[in-house]
């Protein structure tokens, strides 16, 4: 139950939008981010809709994993476009008791959510097209210069990976011990807030201790495997920002300045 | 020179006030084990062997004695990691041994660390994973694969160092029996066909019998050692500290104390089979 999850999972693939470099990736990512909380009219929307749409069909996914990965949001779409709707000043269009929908209202509503659905179309096409072990190995290049103050980048992106390797194994095994805590009669699906919050201490404690011992594991088969942290470490996928990549940020730039330009030209803000 | 040397090693993992061992988890053991060899340690648990593993490439320092690894003593900090690249450790768990979220980079984990070159890491990584028969899994997430499959990716990740030894710590003991299978399998196909020195940890009769050598430990001692043959043979010995023999060196015996003539302890099934034709004739 708790297995059903494909956010944050990888496909493996040959499409362009995996073979860019991890680097460009996060970079159009974090871009991408900004410019879509600064579309401030329809305009600007679009362009980005168009852009979100343009790397969801390069990077050769089935759709069906992208509306699984917005079933995770679903709720938070709803409850925010409602709360947006009824959230507006101007003439009202229709109004009942203290609720009012107002044309301003239905606009916000409208941004909210097309906002959060790319968003997490863009985080899903992240993941799905870039391995964990790509995805920290650009954070790590991308944070060396920080290696100046003594950060310790490689030691964090090493925790990382780790991390998100150990997802996966963590909830099944919380799924294995809830389970087991179920056999021997505990009850999690009824009661109040405070009784189901109680009633998950039982599976948290095995699921740390367990983990705790996993660690120590896991360090004792890194040691083993002649791991020494960071320095003379080489990689076996080398990472290059060719010509393909540069391009992909030179789009990402151009559809920055579009949603600038919508932005100046339709509403004149900035 | 053997290609390990255990000489009169004593370990214990909790020391007294005075500094005296409490119980010793090693307790004078003399090994030594040639290039080639596919030696099998067996034993209760907690009678040492584990722990003896972990001795052989240097995760673990003996209390008294001396380990060397083709010449270097395990103690020299200097020879650590030129140890650990000698000998591979693959342990019980495989889950806990694999670091990356797909296969062929956790392969490529342990030459990564050694600072190997890309194209030759790429090299080995392949190499090491048709050599467990798992190449077509290299783009897989570990999670979605068998145990009997993570352990085999587990002992590619080993592989890919290029040791000349590998060491198993119980690698088959959280496996079902096709995984077990597996594992075996693949352990003496590099044995045969690539000369890999084994040494394997189980406390699996069945799997003890196919090595060359069987060296058995009770009490962080070694009780016996030698062949299959000769190590099975011994079944009062085996019974008296509470080990199993295979289920055809126990019909043998049994039958023996019944008064059949029977020259040689069968090991395996087939073995088994020839022995009572030839005892009904």
């Amino acid at each position: 139950m708790v297995r059903d999850v494909s956010f944050g999972q990888y496909f493996p693939g040959k499409s362009l939008i995996h073979r860019l470099d991890p680097r460009a990736k996060l970079l159009i990512f974090i871009a991408y981010i900004v410019i879509i909380f600064c579309t401030f009219n329809f305009a600007a929307l679009a362009v980005t809709t168009a852009f979100t749409a343009l790397f969801l069909v390069l990077s050769k996914i089935p759709f069906k994993f992208y509306f699984k990965s917005l079933k995770v949001v679903i709720f938070i779409v709803i409850f925010t476009s409602l709360l947006n709707l009824f959230y507006g000043s101007g003439e009202a269009l229709w109004q009942w008791w203290i609720f009012r929908i107002t044309w301003e209202g239905i606009q916000r509503a409208i941004f909210v959510t097309v906002r959060i659905i790319c968003l997490m179309l863009a985080s899903s096409c992240l993941t799905f097209t870039t391995s964990p072990t790509e995805l920290t190995d650009a954070l790590e290049r991308l944070m060396r210069p920080l290696k100046v103050i003594h950060f310790p980048v490689h030691e964090i992106a090493m925790m990382m990976s780790l991390a998100l390797r150990f997802v996966p194994t963590l909830l099944e095994e919380t799924d294995k011990i809830m389970q087991a805590q179920k056999a021997r009669g505990a009850d999690m699906e009824s009661g109040n807030l405070v009784k189901r919050v109680k009633a998950l201490i039982p599976i948290l404690i095995p699921l740390f201790v367990s983990a705790f011992r996993r660690a120590y594991d896991v360090a004792t088969a890194m040691e083993c495997r002649c791991y020494r942290g960071g320095a003379g470490r080489t990689r076996m996928k080398q990472i290059h920002m060719g010509p393909r990549d540069v391009s992909a940020l030179v789009v990402t730039a151009l559809v920055i300045a579009g949603v600038i330009l919508c932005n100046i030209f339709v509403t004149g803000v900035f | 020179m053997s290609f390990i040397s255990i000489q009169d090693v004593f370990f214990s993992y909790e020391q007294a006030e005075d500094g005296k061992p409490v119980q010793n988890a090693v307790d004078g053991v003399s090994l030594n084990v040639e290039k080639g060899e596919f030696v099998a340690i067996i034993g209760h648990n907690g009678c040492g062997k584990s722990t003896l593993a972990k001795h052989l490439n240097a995760m673990l320092l003996p209390d008294s004695g001396k380990v060397l690894i083709d010449g270097d003593d395990t103690s020299l900090e200097e020879k650590t990691f030129d140890i650990r690249e000698k000998v591979g450790l693959v342990l019980q768990n495989p889950d806990n041994q694999l670091v990356a979220s797909i296969v062929e980079e956790d392969v490529a984990f342990g030459p990564e660390n050694l600072g190997v070159e890309p194209a030759e890491i790429r090299r080995r990584v392949d190499e090491a994973l048709k050599a467990v028969d798992m190449y077509e899994y290299r783009t897989h997430a570990p999670f979605k694969l068998s145990g009997g499959q993570k352990q085999r990716v587990a002992i590619a990740g080993i592989l890919a160092i290029q040791p000349q030894c590998i060491v198993l710590d119980e690698p088959t003991a959280m496996l079902d029996p096709n995984g077990r299978e597996e594992v075996i399998s693949t352990l003496l196909k590099l044995n045969r066909e690539k000369k890999m020195t084994v040494v394997l940890i189980t406390h699996y009769m069945d799997e003890a019998v196919l090595a060359d050598r069987v060296v058995v430990m009770d009490g962080g001692k070694v009780l016996t050692q030698g062949t299959p043959e000769e190590v099975f043979s011994q079944v009062e010995l085996l019974k008296k500290h509470r080990l199993d023999v295979p289920q055809s060196a126990e019909l043998a015996y049994r039958l023996k104390g019944c008064g059949l003539k029977i020259d040689n302890i069968p090991l395996t099934q087939a073995d088994c089979v020839a022995m009572l034709r030839e005892a009904m004739r």
